[in-house]
């Protein structure tokens, strides 16, 4: 079984320092490398799942992305179990329009908001622009190429409850936290 | 290297951990629960900061380790021994030349930059443990976004002290949502919390984990009447002369000779370098007070 990091201990760091470094400054792209799951799921991809999955976290994979293979190689690099209902998951993996509808996710308790699942979103293109990004870990505003808006918004509304966006494409990631405001382009001025 | 593996703790351990600190990236300063570990030191010396630290780290890193504004107090040494033995990485005292910064109650003078991390140690992370002896009150008084009695406690300080007497772990409000403790930073820090580098913050023995992001909205709890003030002694440092950095009141005989010399010894020292003169200079070693006498 192939895909996995050749040296665990030193890519899981660097993946995860990108991880962090994507949640901390949402809107920021970085570059990850080491991993290959697949397909179709895209290198940044198979890096958060081998950086942040294991036995304690249910992973649900859409539609987009659920195959035999790749629950193999999931069991066989990260020992996480694959869930059949995404109201279980800790992490969903797939495309955006497979992922939907987003009301089926867990979003965390008033008391343990931290309790909620992280998607990691895969796109056909990852650019620094489109929707405008503020809120914290933004100095003045961000942009990402966001596939939606109307979604993101619905989820900032329920803060500090919601879900935690990944974006991966190739070997590019980015990250939007629920605490994130998202506008349209247009709106801003 | 050694035998341990990188950064000391096993993988699934610091995945546990990395998770928790998305988490708390996610949802400002909202406290995580984590499975804190048993560490090679006891609790009260940083085993929530070296564990944070050590979800952290990658090998390319530059490691800074700070005890009350100082590189060369034990904890500030024994931290930095650990992690140059169990991870292989340099580390220095320069504050701008330091990738990730462990500290303990203090945070450095010279402004951080955004590809800086910030790692506190903490003792008592729930800012109403004081007021509320009940994990199980806390926790709802947070979610319902409870905070009376902070602002009580603060007003006993003016009803009782003229002014509000807390001088260190001075309660903020994260982006209007969360009250935190930013650990037992002088609240002459709190300003410095709305930075441009991450902030983590790890509590071992209460197994807490949380975060600011970069230009997060951190404001120092405050009346209109009696607003937040970042103090510090009136005086300059005695050895560099700065007027504006935090400084420490050192006894220097049996005489009630003393001096003030800033917290922060990177600091001071890369003044003293530049050529910054303070009111002790120029006399040489330091071992009386025979100044304020003459």
């Amino acid at each position: 079984m192939t895909g996995g990091f050749a040296d665990p201990s030193i890519q899981s760091a660097w993946g995860f320092r990108a991880a962090m470094m994507a949640m901390a400054r949402p809107g920021d792209i970085l570059k990850v490398a080491g991993a290959q799951a697949p397909e179709p799921v895209s290198v940044a991809a198979a890096v958060l799942l081998l950086v942040l999955c294991d036995p304690e976290t249910p992973v649900w994979l859409a539609p987009s992305h659920d195959s035999v293979a790749l629950r193999r190689w999931i069991a066989f690099h990260t020992g996480a179990p694959v869930v059949e209902a995404r109201g279980d998951a800790v992490f969903a993996l797939g495309a955006w329009d497979s992922l939907l509808p987003l009301g089926g996710y867990r979003i965390g308790t008033a008391e343990y908001p931290d309790r909620s699942a992280t998607l990691i979103v895969e796109m056909n293109a990852l650019r620094g622009d489109g929707a405008v990004l503020t809120g914290p870990g933004i100095a003045d505003a961000a942009r990402l190429s966001l596939p939606d808006v109307a979604a993101f918004r619905a989820n900032r509304a329920l803060f500090p409850l919601g879900l935690d966006f990944f974006f991966t494409c190739g070997d590019r990631l980015a990250a939007l936290p629920r605490s994130t405001v998202v506008a349209q382009a247009a709106e801003v001025v | 290297m050694n035998d341990y593996n990188f950064a000391y703790l096993d993988e699934q351990t610091k995945r546990m951990i990395r998770r928790a600190i998305l988490k708390a990236l996610a949802v400002p300063g909202y406290q995580v629960p984590f499975a804190s570990r048993e560490m090679p030191m006891p609790y009260g010396w940083g085993t929530g900061g070296v564990q944070v630290s050590a979800a952290c780290l990658v090998p390319e890193d530059r490691l800074k380790v700070i005890d009350q504004g100082a590189d060369d107090t034990t904890n500030a040494v024994s931290i930095r021994r650990f992690f140059e033995r169990t991870a292989g990485v340099a580390t220095t005292g320069r504050t701008r030349d330091a990738t990730l910064i462990q500290t303990r109650h203090r945070i450095p003078e010279e402004p951080l930059t955004r590809d800086q991390i910030l790692v506190y140690q903490v003792p008592i992370p729930e800012p109403l443990r004081f007021l509320e002896p009940r994990e199980t009150e806390t926790r709802k008084m947070h979610s319902l976004e409870e905070y009376g009695l902070v602002h009580v406690k603060l007003y006993e300080d003016i009803a009782r002290h003229g002014q509000i007497a807390t001088s260190y772990a001075y309660p903020v409000k994260v982006e209007g949502r969360y009250v935190m403790d930013p650990s037992p930073i002088p609240k002459f820090d709190n300003p410095k919390l709305e930075s441009a580098a991450v902030q983590l913050f790890g509590a071992g023995r209460e197994q807490r984990i949380y975060a600011l992001p970069p230009h997060c909205k951190v404001v120092s709890l405050d009346f209109e009447d009696h607003p937040f003030e970042a103090s510090k002694a009136d005086h300059a440092c005695d050895l560099c002369g700065s007027a504006t950095s935090y400084l420490d009141e050192v006894i220097v005989d049996d005489a009630g000779g003393r001096m003030f010399v800033c917290s922060d010894t990177d600091y001071c020292e890369t003044r003293r370098d530049a050529g910054h003169l303070g009111r002790l200079s120029a006399s040489g070693p330091v071992t009386t007070g025979q100044e304020d006498a003459a």
